[in-house]
């Protein structure tokens, strides 16, 4: 059984932020949870698809996230609570549907995961998702541990049932991937089938019905922000003159200041956890209590320019500080020892920073980014690419994927890359208005995410540009989840369809379409200048399994190689592929056999034929 | 309770999660207040992984620079990396087995000598243990067992406040069965390298 269904209400334990949200929904009887994966939200739903594989909930990889979210919409309109789980970047994509999804509501509990990523240890920006609460007019809660984000998201979904509108759920990555102690609750049987009950002059918002809704929601707003003035989740401590608002993890870190910096009796927190709307009276009391506020939020000022806007509201005067050159920054996140020292330095606290050591004398420490892993297909198709490619003056849009590491050299492939699907799309742009050589990589999953519709455009547009989809069969850098390209009957999973990335290419209207075989590396370069040398849209669909996947399926077949006599040191394995096996002994190169998988490129490429297999230990 | 700050050093694929993990099931067996955090990321693809642990009665856990009470690396160029966590005061751990970055391997950043790396961090700290983890691991038979070398050596040091009966308790649950004994075997070795190599 699996370890979230069989943890005993009552009984400490210690999970995950993500396994405490997947949780929390559990306890809440969720019966429908869609997501398109995404760190750092990928275990939420990881957790869910192991459920779902036990028990009656119904769970899936939607195409993309604004799919994921019309599913859940659809099912929390027929009465059945729903789940849809997405990074912060996602609800970009699902930004179109939740905004009208506002005015239409839902019936069951409808709660949506966002989960943000300050300091950008896995995205491309690190965008505030609190402002599509604001913007959308939805409810938002932010939890500050592991438990209570168990317990909050259990609350979210009785909070949208009573409001009628989805809930936002907005996490960061240090409440994602902290692991902390926590008590499951109770479990509530879940109600996995619903029913719709016709209702088109308030679900279909044409400009006469959304008049309506909108009004509706302002409404709703308003019984939002009343639940939110009495919320358990705005919590107030201390009762001295000086007043912190805090939400997040910067509350844990407001709290371990105060006791490191000795102003119990001095200060007042009010922790904000149902974060919008605002409780504006809460605020507003608090306000006038204090001598001086300090907003500790990470990211944007959202709270603070609101505490503004209530003070001159009220007439009040008093210093409110947050985001300044002096205090918190807007970049990054934070840590224990910014709150501390902003802290120590807003409210006048002696405070003498610990003794970082004097690092100015280390040498030069190389650094070590992440890399293709030994064996890589992309590998092996970037090279092919640029070798076919040779002589021409290009660009290459990337996307978002393990092979946007591509784009580090040697392979150095990769030029530009905003969103999922930008390489298809700027494509087009770039072809139009230059007269280089463009050649774009897309991975499968981000494909069927938001290719489609660019290659479509593409292709009516008559744009002139090389597609190259790298299909390993599975999205493989949020921890390998299925795609529809994917055959499930070969993961013996039944119940899936299967769609063909090459029939949709030639749907789409593309003739000159060919897939290669990365390994085989003559004749994919071969292919490859076919395709360059057409004018017009083409696609090579490179076709070779994720290694690292395979591994874990113990489906590699291939041997270890070596590198023998007849070497010659000419280190063009090393220095045109740079694969991670390769290492450096004596100055002669050498595999590492423990990591080479025998997908042969080297060998291939190397001009005095001198990498063998390596023959197996009798 | 007092509260004592680990942060663990690795790279990818070296098993920093699974001690983490060890750890933390470990002080909750024991009642011992815990709180991890970890960034997993790209580990997969040879990146470091960072994982920090705060015991006791604190909020917060992540490690601000400075503030680590003890550091324990799976790797010499990784642990000298996370010398900003540490102080004067700090307790540092580290194998001395190297795994190359591609950047060290194609030469535009040569790998530091190990001896060089010692005596800085041996400089900059209150104390250094280092030896070969994986040396150790591969006596055991599973040359995955570094993670569990170098928790045998933390747990030696006494910094945590953790006993070895609750550490090895935790090994047994958390280990796959097929592993546990050698995972075991390779905390004992640990253990007793800390024990000369300080």
């Amino acid at each position: 059984m699996h370890r979230l269904l069989k943890a005993r209400p009552g009984q400490k334990m210690l999970l995950l932020g993500n396994e405490a949200i997947a949780r929390g929904a559990i306890e809440a009887g969720v019966a429908v949870a869609t997501t398109y994966p995404g760190t750092p939200s990928s275990e939420i739903s990881m957790n869910f698809f192991q459920i779902s594989l036990e028990t009656d909930l119904y769970f899936e990889y939607s195409t993309n996230e604004k799919v994921a979210l019309e599913v859940a919409a659809a099912s929390a309109n027929c009465g059945v609570r729903s789940i849809c789980v997405m990074k912060h970047v996602g609800l970009n994509v699902a930004a179109d549907a939740l905004l009208t999804l506002a005015y239409v509501g839902v019936k069951g509990g409808l709660v949506i995961v966002t989960a943000d990523d300050p300091f950008m240890f896995s995205s491309q920006n690190e965008q505030d998702n609190r402002y599509y609460a604001k913007l959308a007019g939805l409810p938002l809660l932010e939890p500050s541990s592991a438990q209570e984000a168990k317990d909050m998201v259990a609350y979210a979904f009785d909070l949208s049932e009573k409001l009628q509108e989805p809930v936002i759920f907005r996490t960061t990555t240090r409440i994602n991937h902290s692991t902390e102690t926590v008590i499951p609750g109770d479990v509530q049987a879940p109600q996995p089938r619903g029913d719709y009950t016709k209702d088109p002059f308030n679900h279909v918002p044409i400009p006469a019905v959304a008049r309506k809704l909108h009004a509706r929601l302002l409404n709703r707003l308003k019984e939002a922000e009343e639940i939110s003035e009495t919320s358990a989740y705005n919590i107030s401590t201390g009762n001295g003159r000086w007043g912190i608002v805090c939400n997040s993890v910067s509350y844990k870190y407001v709290v371990d200041a105060g006791t490191d910096l000795n102003m119990g009796g001095k200060t007042k927190i009010l922790r904000i956890g149902f974060s919008h709307p605002l409780p504006k009276a809460l605020l507003k009391d608090f306000l006038k209590g204090c001598e001086k506020v300090l907003v500790v939020e990470e990211g944007e000022p959202y709270m603070e320019e609101a505490l503004k806007a209530f003070a001159q509201e009220e007439g009040l005067t008093l210093p409110i500080k947050g985001k300044s050159e002096e205090l918190f920054s807007r970049l990054y996140e934070f840590n224990p020892a910014i709150v501390r020292q902003c802290l120590a330095a807003y409210f006048d606290v002696a405070y003498t920073s610990p003794a970082v050591p004097d690092l100015s004398d280390l040498p030069e420490i190389p650094q070590r980014p992440p890399t293709l892993c030994a064996g890589c297909s992309h590998r092996a198709t970037f090279y092919v690419v640029k070798k076919a490619a040779e002589g021409m003056e290009t660009i290459c849009p990337t996307d978002i994927g393990c092979y946007t590491l591509g784009f580090l050299p040697p392979l150095s492939m990769g030029d530009f890359l905003i969103c999922m699907g930008s390489s298809v799309g700027t494509s087009c742009g770039f072809s139009k208005v230059t007269d280089k050589k463009v050649i774009a990589f897309i991975g499968d999953s981000t494909f069927f995410h938001s290719g489609i519709p660019a290659l479509i455009n593409a292709v009516f547009n008559n744009h002139n540009f090389t597609l190259v989809i790298l299909d390993n069969g599975i999205t493989a850098m949020t921890g390998h989840q299925p795609n529809p390209g994917v055959d499930m009957k070969a993961l013996n999973l039944e119940g899936y369809g299967h769609v063909s990335i090459e029939a949709i290419v030639r749907a789409a209207g593309v003739s000159q379409v060919a897939a290669i075989k990365p390994y085989r590396v003559k004749k994919s370069i071969a292919a490859v200048k076919e395709a360059l040398n057409y004018k017009g849209v083409s696609v090579i669909i490179s076709q070779e399994p994720c290694t690292l996947y395979a591994k874990s399926l113990k489906k590699l077949r291939g041997k270890p190689f070596f590198v023998g006599e007849k070497c010659k040191n000419h280190k063009n394995c090393i220095n045109e592929l740079a694969c991670p096996a390769f290492f450096i002994q004596n100055k002669r190169v050498k595999i590492d056999p423990t990591l080479c998988v025998g997908c042969t490129v080297c060998a291939q490429i190397c001009p005095e034929k001198a990498i063998l297999p390596l023959k197996e230990k009798s | 309770m007092k509260i004592t700050r680990l942060i663990i050093v690795a790279v990818g694929g070296q098993g920093n999660l699974l001690a983490s993990k060890v750890i933390g099931e470990a002080a909750l067996q024991s009642g011992v207040p815990v709180g991890m955090s970890e960034i997993h990321g790209m580990a997969q693809r040879g990146g470091v992984v960072e994982s920090a642990i705060v015991f006791g009665d604190a909020q917060s856990n992540i490690i601000a620079d400075g503030e680590a009470d003890v550091v324990v690396g799976f790797e010499p160029l990784e642990t000298l990396r996370a010398l900003n966590k540490c102080n004067a005061d700090t307790i540092v751990i580290t194998s001395l087995a190297p795994l190359s970055p591609s950047t060290a391997i194609t030469g535009s950043c040569p790998y530091p000598e190990l001896k060089k790396l010692q005596a800085i961090i041996r400089a900059k700290t209150a104390k250094l243990i280092a030896f070969d983890a994986a040396a150790l691991a591969a006596q055991t038979g599973n040359v995955l067992a570094v993670n569990m070398v170098l928790l045998g050596a933390l747990i030696q040091t006494g910094t945590i406040p953790l006993t070895v009966d609750n550490v090895k308790t935790a090994i047994t649950t958390i280990s796959k069965q097929a592993f546990a004994a050698s995972n075991l075997e390779a905390f004992e070795l640990g253990f007793s390298a800390a024990k000369t190599s300080g």
